[in-house]
């Protein structure tokens, strides 16, 4: 197998075999579900019911405001309790659907019409992606139908599968390619269909060859689909260096991956669409990987989406007395959560539950220039200065050593030997530009 | 289900093995072989100006330095590297102020660890070079048991060494610049010859540096062409006036060139971040570690040009900036 990669990165430890060979379980249905209106990127959507409501399974709570938004689902059937403002698991609060879920349903979905997706053209399923809500899966959760939706101008002549999952720890997108390969091969064939493309590549990091194997022994005979193995390494599964590793093309700075003809999407979301033209169901549950030291049955789920952190640690046996730091998303790249109130959302694609002994702070040392920031950086930014510009609160300089490009992807920050913390420098930084100027 | 008290930190949650105070005691680890190949060769001497530098590089560190700095074993390499630089004979009052101007000149008066543009060992080199010229060019052979001093090692302070009964001689570099004698490449190379107590040994300090390179804690790159330089460049003149010029091997072994080009150019401090500045960085010491000692007044020249070339790194790292991922002219379509 011929391994393609990006280069720079690092290697942290791969630290997946706690759920790796854990099969994909339902999880039963909490009493209580919160759908936040805002979940994925832009705009969020406009709550269409109220207090009293009796929703099924499937309905939908939430309108879609414009064209980067999408609509939001109930996840089980009951009664709405309220529309207020929740704790979000990105630290702060936002405007959600809570409902009270029905403990006597048997929870079936109101049945619908199936979409007969070969009937349909490439507008017609965007559109039917759209209607069902479909976001990212990969934890950035953009929606899909602008993904699919490139401008007439700008030619796309591949689809790219992220089967990367470089995040140390997460499983969800390997168990989904074990256990389901057919969904995400009909997923393909459902986007290749709506982009109009004719090639679609597969990139798997070969750390998980039971993913390769299941995904190539079912290879559509009548389409361009290929499975190509990836170096293990972070990040690989960023979405400019995969699509360097798979096909040598380099995303302009600033620019976006269909302008050198690609359209990347994670192989969950793939495999989410699939679900919606097999099923009629819309984006309401999801597969998350709840793992780490601190949880006492890690495990990959089916969860609703709006499943509470309290509610979905507890099916995997609550925490270790161990336990310390409850991260969202991936060790690398997740944010920390302070509340377990905080709902699984869209884009959730894991929940990681880290140890007093991995989380133990960690004294910050003079930057002593051993350059081995600039030789993870994946980007080819120089940290070093940059750390020392943001940490001068310089943060005017700094984009003129193009900090815009820095994806915060936290490779300096893991392999710095002083600890110190510049990818949450640069977050401070790109975070204070942003900001207008105070007169 | 209890309610843990829970962390909140940014990301990444996880981070590298490595730590800054762990590579500054693997390096201190890796300089006891050189240590101790020089105390192979010049017995008890070596261990003595060893304990002088280093106890002035840490005492300075402790009464001036940042609280707890000491632990981050900066201190340490910059007392040891500064010893294995000294003649063996030089009086332990000498070494302990060479320490000390080490750390107190070389370092913190930039503000500490990191902040320094030369390298602290050879600015404390230099100055004592400067402050007592004739010590610093007394050179015994190695010869003699281990408690036989090489020189008036426990002088008082402030009080001119007195003259022992020891055999002194030029060192490799200084008789063929001076006598155009050579010297035997087998010598050089395990070390059997006069000079400063940890240069002599190019084997043990390439093992040493060899360590260090696989663990990552030294760019591999700086060496690597100061070699290539000097052995090149060296041959060259040799090639073209065998008589005057030595040959490039003799160039590579003799003096403080193998010491200087692993374990001082290397220093992660004063070094360039970019890996062709690393190359660039090494061409420079080369050409001038040559020129000096070819052209130059001096019988060695390591210390000088890397000192020299420390002056030229920030420049280096402005210049070599790579190409930032995505700053393509015009992206070809396939």
């Amino acid at each position: 197998m011929r391994l393609t990669h990006f280069r720079h990165g690092v290697h942290p430890p791969e630290l997946k075999g706690l759920t790796a060979q854990v099969p994909i379980r339902r999880m039963p249905f909490p009493p209580e579900i919160v759908i936040p209106l805002r979940q994925h990127t832009g705009k969020p959507a406009r709550a269409i019911v109220r207090p009293g409501d009796r929703v099924e399974r499937g309905d939908k709570v939430a309108e879609a405001d414009g064209k980067m938004s999408v609509p939001m689902h109930a996840s089980a059937a009951g009664t709405v309790r309220d529309v207020r403002l929740w704790p979000h698991p990105d630290g702060t609060y936002a405007q959600a659907v809570v409902i009270a879920v029905d403990p006597n349903s048997p929870q079936p979905h109101r049945p619908r019409v199936i979409p007969d997706w070969r009937g349909l053209s490439g507008a017609e399923l965007v559109e039917a992606i759209r209607q069902a809500g479909v976001v990212g899966l990969g934890g950035a959760a953009f929606p899909t139908h602008v993904k699919l939706s490139p401008p007439k101008d700008t030619p796309i002549d591949t689809l790219l599968i992220n089967g990367a999952e470089c995040e140390p720890y997460l499983t969800t997108d390997h168990r989904t390619m074990v256990e389901y390969p057919e969904r995400v091969q009909l997923g393909i064939r459902i986007m290749m269909r709506a982009l109009g493309v004719t090639r679609a590549v597969v990139g798997v990091e070969e750390n998980k060859p039971d993913a390769i194997a299941a995904l190539r022994a079912t290879l559509p005979r009548d389409l361009d689909v290929t499975v190509q193995g990836l170096r293990v390494k972070y990040p690989q599964g960023a979405e400019k260096m995969l699509i360097k590793s798979l096909l040598g093309r380099e995303v302009p700075s600033g620019k976006l991956p269909m302008h050198v003809g690609v359209i990347v999407q994670n192989v969950a979301s793939v495999a989410t669409i699939a679900e919606v033209f097999e099923t009629g169901l819309p984006l309401i549950e999801r597969i998350v990987t709840v793992t780490g030291h601190g949880v006492r049955r890690p495990s990959n789920l089916i969860v609703p989406v709006g499943t509470k952190t309290r509610d979905l640690l507890a099916t995997c046996g609550g925490l270790t007395p161990q336990a310390r730091e409850i991260v969202f998303g991936g060790p690398m790249m997740g944010s920390a959560e302070a509340d377990l109130d905080a709902p699984v959302i869209k884009g959730t694609t894991g929940v990681v539950v880290l140890t007093d002994a991995e989380v133990k702070p960690q004294k910050s040392y003079p930057c002593i220039s051993c350059g081995h920031c600039l030789d993870a950086c994946p980007v080819f930014l120089n940290p070093q200065l940059l750390g020392k510009l943001a940490m001068a609160e310089r943060y005017e300089e700094m984009p003129q050593h193009q900090l815009a490009d820095c994806m915060l992807c936290g490779s300096c920050s893991y392999t710095c030997p002083s600890n110190i913390p510049l990818s949450q420098l640069f977050a401070l930084a790109k975070a204070a530009l942003r900001k207008p100027k105070a007169a | 289900m209890s309610e843990p008290s829970l962390l909140i930190t940014a990301s990444p949650h996880l981070s590298a093995r490595d730590s800054t105070p762990k590579i500054m005691w693997h390096v201190v680890l890796s300089l006891v072989p050189v240590l101790g190949a020089g105390a192979y060769f010049f017995g008890v001497s070596a261990l003595l100006v060893t304990a002088g530098a280093t106890l002035g590089a840490v005492v300075t560190e402790t009464v001036f330095g940042k609280r707890g700095t000491l632990w981050d074993g900066s201190a340490a390499i910059t007392g040891m590297l500064l010893a294995l630089t000294l003649p063996p004979g030089l009086p332990m009052w000498m070494a302990f102020i060479g320490g000390a101007f080490a750390i107190g000149f070389g370092k913190l008066i930039f503000g500490g660890l990191g902040e320094n543009i030369f390298n602290p060992a050879l600015l404390g080199r230099a100055f004592l070079q400067a402050a007592f010229p004739v010590a610093l060019t007394t050179w015994p052979v190695p010869r003699g048991s281990f408690w036989q001093l090489r020189g008036d090692n426990l002088a008082l302070p402030f009080v001119s060494p007195h003259p022992l009964d020891v055999v002194t001689g030029a060192t490799p570099l200084g008789l063929m610049k001076f006598d155009h004698v050579g010297t035997e490449p087998w010598k050089l190379i395990l070390g059997v010859t006069g000079g400063s107590l940890g240069e002599t040994s190019g084997l043990v300090i390439l093992l040493c540096g060899g360590y260090l390179a696989a663990r990552n804690y030294l760019n591999w790159r700086i060496p690597i062409s100061i070699f290539l330089t000097v052995a090149l460049f060296a041959q060259l003149l040799h090639a073209l006036r065998p008589a005057v010029y030595p040959e490039g091997l003799f160039m590579l072994f003799s003096g403080g060139l193998m010491l200087g080009a692993v374990f001082m150019a290397t220093d992660l401090v004063t070094s360039p971040v970019t890996n062709l500045g690393c190359w660039l960085f090494g061409l420079g010491v080369g050409v001038l570690v040559v020129v000096i000692r070819i052209w130059g007044g001096l019988a060695e020249g390591v210390m000088y040009a890397i000192l020299l070339m420390n002056a030229f790194v920030p420049f280096i790292n402005r210049a070599t900036q790579p190409r930032v991922f995505g700053q393509v002219p015009a992206q070809k379509m396939p």
